[in-house]
């Protein structure tokens, strides 16, 4: 449970990590595509972790019945 | 795999919301720039929340009517992957403000400002009302009060939904889009070429929504089977 709630403000926080130069100025090269790849990859990195939390339970449950 | 024709749909239209979202012609819109393109992800997510929460509030009415354990599962997993998809919406959503509303040259003032829009308070809000349901869940041990209560409590979570991300964010002034009508949904605000990438993506990611649902809903079926009629 506390390893979710630090990705959860991890992800709250990716605003102020993104203050830095250099990723400031990837970000918003090109039209700011970036951020668009940015967001894909937020959808996509917290869909997985919810499929291996959601795995792991299958994991409970399969221990369980043995 | 039950049923697999729907999977597959969402599979196919995930893969055109992204590939045809990164490379469909968009308007020319110097605030936005490409970052335009965050419609068919970020909007997405609240599609979907919007949708489970629907689908969980129906569940829990069915549960109040017919007394299965088995709705108020289906009610509980539906809500919970909702929130998932809220969360996500949240989070990618504060990225694309820090690109877009955020001032650069002063961003801890201009996120101040941010900080205060109103239809982010209001989704915050919405979000806490339905944290507060898993917590009113975990908190009563007997399996049919806790079905009970929390079904009532689902249905008061869901009217408040709407008050607090279509209705008062949409008397205050905010820095938000879609403030004469529905965001994104309306058919005056998008580009009709956008459109055509829209309505595919908002199914697509609304399908995946489910199917992560229909997941974890299965494995609490095995999980309490003791328990179901």
């Amino acid at each position: 449970m506390k390893k979710y709630l630090i990705y959860i403000l991890n992800l709250l926080l990716i605003p102020f990590f993104a203050n830095a130069q250099g990723v400031d100025n990837l970000l918003r090269s090109n039209g700011r595509i970036y951020v668009v790849i940015g967001v894909i990859l937020i959808i996509f990195i917290s869909i997985i972790l919810y499929l291996i939390r959601i795995e792991r339970k299958i994991d409970k449950l399969e221990k369980q019945n043995h | 795999m039950k049923k697999i024709w729907w999977k597959i749909l969402c599979v196919v239209l995930l893969f055109y919301t992204i590939i045809g979202g990164l490379l469909v012609k968009i308007p020319n819109l110097p605030v936005l720039g490409e970052t335009i393109r965050n419609l068919f992800f970020h909007v997405g997510m609240w599609a979907v929340m919007m949708t489970l929460f629907t689908c969980s509030v129906v569940q829990s009415i069915r549960y109040l009517s017919k007394m299965n354990i088995r709705y108020d599962i289906y009610a509980h997993n539906y809500a919970s992957t909702g929130i998932l998809f809220g969360l996500i919406g949240y989070a990618t959503g504060a990225l694309w403000m820090n690109y877009t509303w955020a001032d650069p040259n002063a961003p801890s003032y201009s996120f101040s400002t941010v900080a205060r829009d109103p239809k982010l308070i209001g989704t915050a809000i919405a979000l806490l009302i339905y944290f507060a349901y898993f917590i009113l869940r975990q908190s009563i041990p007997d399996i049919d009060k806790r079905a009970k209560i929390s079904a009532v409590y689902n249905i008061f979570a869901f009217a408040m939904l709407f008050p607090t991300i279509m209705i008062i964010p949409r008397i205050l002034p905010s820095l938000h889009p879609g403030q004469e009508g529905n965001p994104a949904l309306n058919f005056k605000d998008v580009d009709s070429t956008m459109r055509l990438i829209e309505y595919p993506a908002f199914v697509g990611w609304t399908l995946l929504g489910v199917w992560i649902a229909t997941l974890k809903i299965r494995i609490n079926l095995i999980k309490e089977k003791h328990f179901i009629k």
